[in-house]
């Protein structure tokens, strides 16, 4: 072993990376399968139930800053700690393409983060190829990961409806709440234009799934961290389920740099830097699972060079870190004259939309390939930093008894009662779409730069194509005919050409994928269908890396049910004497 | 001493230490100031160590020099007065928020104390004296010049965007601050049971819910009860 400077630490059936959906679900399985296990997480300890980390049910005039987002990167009472920059451990992006990219660093990764959205990819979304050339087909399909969403679908909990849509299958669902008024605005607009709109499906528990996690109570603050666990967060969900089976061990502040190989090129542990003392340490283990997430995998795997893979570890084909792909996304905003001065009652309802959109359309009668979902937001949420502003271009939406419009900006009592009829009357469509995994959309390992860890860092290559803008510019035609038909008046321009029709920086929609990809051939893939390295058998990857292609969905229920599949197979393998 | 002596005293045992020491401090003024900032407003709603030290940081900042921030009291409140429904920006706290944002967003700075520069200068130029000493009247004619964006001179445009500012901050301080919010009459952040649009205001805005919705939306009777299922997925 050429360790002996490295602190060694106890010996484990399997190191996990990351405490997020992946390395969570995968802690939980292997747990109850009777192993020893070591969750290791960059970031540090997090329980919502614990009054101080406790964000939720708080005031805006608690936070100096009102809930600005100048500390926080989505507010400051989000629970999340990381964000798109983290001090000390910089990115790369190079010259002519962009790519944000978010991290967690804290137990439960980014699932503190989330929109709870909870979509099953459907039987099409495997087999895209297949359909229109492009990309490539995952080696699995509906029928090999179904019985999977089952079973995260009961032991997580997601409310929605069985609608018999081919490709948003049905599942086991807790009863939707019921719609908003602004959702309802949202459901006739979009009916009249033929575009359906159905119960969302989100982690959130309308009814409870066993007596550990309490049932929502409606504040609309799952972004926050919940108290009773009343959503879905891998930390509370997962992670301390995991670790009251007595053989999960949880190291915070573990920042993994390589994974370790032995003489016959199989993994044997990871080393780590210890945040608290800036130690290099060594973990060793029987096998190893990667959940750090798809870019941060990658790179673990990029940066673990030795004699047997010069090329990075699990990375003979090259194609590490490449295919990475976002969901597209782009929005629009309107304000309803009908929902200006209206009537007060309490409105919160869940963390989230109550009635979404799946892709409606055929793209074989389209031009561009892939689909997107929508997305409805409004409604009187509770007042935060920028409640108030616009008021030099917004005021003038006011009209009084005779229908004679508020001058815009202003001051005094008129303009305070003005912003006072505004509230809730705004609304607004996000699309998310499918974007195609191209090989020239990568991260790589920079040589000349490291964290302060002493960590080489990713660089990343990507650009939109015309594949993408064609769909953004779908995406927007589709905005304004369904604000149009609910009585909206549309506010800002619709962006063009020369802004790539309003398409946010890839990376942006925070659900990046594909950089250690699954396939049959090894030529052209890192993993097999199991998620498991191709080129080192006892190496797996648990996060999106794995995904082939992105689909019009959210990720997180396909990386829970992959993870779940993956630590089965390593259960199956290891009991097997395979590894 | 008041909250931002504490937080002097804190900081100069910290980071600054000899700083602040013109006041001397004892052992004892030092532990009653940790208390009284944990847990004043700011720093007990969830914040990491790295968080409360910036916030620390910041509060034992000042801005605005006194005139300044005089100038800020009297802009706040003609942004949002006091009248029979709520009281106004100032006593909601606003210009201490103003004050806060210019050091937790440095962009803010140069443009609003320039924009605060800017109105005396007009006002010295028109009637030979700052802002602050102009009667009601003055100060009010002047303030029209720049509050109403789209009948505005286009000489007074920097005037416009500086008072355009003003008016966000003071209009988010203001509802966002507990009489803020009062008097929007926000009524959730509370723990309850969401069961869909009150009647009255469906009837009013035209709309229903559908028998499908209602069959299968979540019951106030069952939000308890453990999910249960059957063979075909459907709960019981």
């Amino acid at each position: 072993m050429p360790f002996s400077n490295i602190k060694h630490q106890n010996s484990y059936d399997v190191v996990i990376v990351g405490s997020g959906a992946g390395g969570g679900m995968a802690a939980k399985v292997l747990a109850d399968a009777g192993l020893s296990v070591a969750v290791l997480e960059a970031g540090g300890e997090y329980d919502p139930a614990k009054e101080e980390y406790r964000t939720q049910l708080r005031w805006p005039w608690e936070s100096p800053r009102r809930g600005a987002n100048t500390v926080r990167d989505f507010g400051d009472f989000d629970a999340l700690w990381g964000g798109w920059q983290i001090d000390g451990e910089p990115y790369l992006v190079e010259n002519d393409s962009s790519f944000d990219w978010f991290r967690a660093r804290m137990l439960g990764g980014r699932t503190n983060h989330w929109g709870r959205i909870s979509l099953r990819f459907g039987p099409k979304d495997f087999k895209r190829k297949s359909i229109d050339g492009l990309g490539e087909n995952w080696p699995i399909g509906y029928e090999d990961v179904k019985p999977y969403y089952d079973r995260v679908d009961k032991l997580i909990g997601v409310f929605g409806t069985n609608e018999g849509l081919e490709d948003d299958p049905d599942g086991y669902f807790l009863p939707p709440p019921k719609p908003r008024l602004h959702e309802l605005y949202f459901k006739e607009g979009a009916e009249k234009a033929n575009i359906p709109v159905i119960p969302s499906r989100l982690s959130i528990l309308t009814r409870p799934v066993n007596n550990e996690r309490g049932a929502c109570f409606f504040c609309n603050q799952c972004n926050r961290g919940c108290n009773v666990y009343g959503d879905f967060s891998a930390g509370s969900c997962l992670v301390q389920p995991a670790m009251k089976q007595g053989t999960v061990e949880l190291y915070t502040n573990a920042m993994v740099r390589e994974v370790t190989t032995n003489s016959d090129g199989l993994a044997d542990g990871v080393i780590y830097i210890d945040k608290t003392d800036m130690q290099e340490k060594h973990v060793p283990a029987r096998a190893v699972m990667l959940g750090a997430s798809a870019c941060e995998s990658a790179r673990i795997l990029l940066n673990s060079k030795s004699s047997q893979h010069p090329n990075g570890l699990a990375n003979g084909s090259g194609v590490v870190g490449h295919y990475l792909h976002d969901s597209t996304g782009a929005d629009r905003m309107a304000i309803v004259p009908e929902l200006i001065d209206r009537k007060r009652y309490n409105e919160d309802g869940v963390g989230g939309m109550h009635v979404y959109t799946p892709w409606w359309l055929d793209n074989e009668k389209m031009d561009f390939p892939r689909g997107y979902h929508l997305e409805y937001w409004g409604g009187m949420g509770m007042p935060g930093y920028g409640t108030g502003f616009s008021m030099d271009s917004m005021r003038q939406y006011v009209t009084d008894e005779f229908g004679k419009p508020s001058p815009n900006g202003g001051y005094g009592t008129g303009l305070k009662r003005d912003i006072k009829k505004l509230y809730g009357s705004t609304l607004g469509i996000s699309g998310r779409g499918e974007s195609v995994a191209m090989y020239d959309n990568y991260c790589e390992i920079d040589e000349g730069a490291v964290d302060k860890y002493g960590i080489p860092v990713l660089k990343f290559h990507y650009k939109w194509s015309d594949y993408e803008r064609r769909q953004a510019q779908h995406m927007h035609d589709t905005f304004e005919e369904i604000l149009t038909n609910l009585g909206g008046t549309l506010l800002g321009e619709k962006p063009g050409e020369e802004s790539e029709y309003g398409l946010h920086t890839p990376g942006r929609i925070i659900h990046e994928v594909g950089t250690t990809r699954m396939g049959d051939d090894p030529e052209t893939s890192v993993l097999n269908k199991y998620s498991q390295a191709h080129e080192c058998e006892n190496l797996y990857v648990v996060d999106a890396g794995s995904f082939v292609s992105q689909a019009d969905k959210n990720p997180t229920w396909t990386i829970l049910a992959l993870s779940w599949r993956a630590s089965d197979h390593l259960v199956d393998q290891m009991n097997k004497g395979n590894i | 001493m008041d909250r931002r002596e504490h937080l002097k005293i804190l900081l100069a045992g910290t980071v600054g230490a000899g700083l602040f020491m013109g006041t001397a401090c004892t052992e004892e003024d030092r532990k009653k100031s940790e208390e009284i900032i944990d847990k004043g407003p700011g720093f007990g709603y969830g914040r990491t160590d790295e968080e409360k030290a910036h916030d620390r940081r910041l509060h034992a900042e000042t801005f605005f020099t006194e005139t300044e921030f005089e100038m800020v009291n009297v802009l706040a409140d003609i942004i949002i007065p006091a009248d029979e429904e709520s009281g106004s920006a100032t006593e909601s706290g606003v210009p201490d928020f103003i004050e806060f944002m210019m050091k937790d967003y440095p962009d803010f700075q140069v443009p609003t104390r320039g924009g605060l520069m800017w109105l005396n200068n007009q006002c010295l130029r028109r009637y030979d004296k700052p802002f602050l000493e102009c009667n009601n009247d003055e100060q009010m004619d002047m303030i029209d010049e720049i509050a109403w964006p789209d009948d505005a001179d286009p000489e007074m445009e920097y005037g416009v965007r500086f008072f355009n500012r003003m008016r966000d901050l003071t209009a988010t301080g203001f509802f966002t601050s507990e009489m803020g919010i009062e008097y929007l009459d926000y009524r959730g952040n509370r723990p309850g049971f969401w069961d869909g649009v009150p009647e009255e205001v469906l009837e009013k805005h035209d709309k229903s819910y559908d028998e499908k919705t209602l069959k299968e939306c979540i019951k106030e009777e069952d939000r308890y009860r453990i999910a249960e299922w059957d063979d075909d997925a459907n709960i019981l």
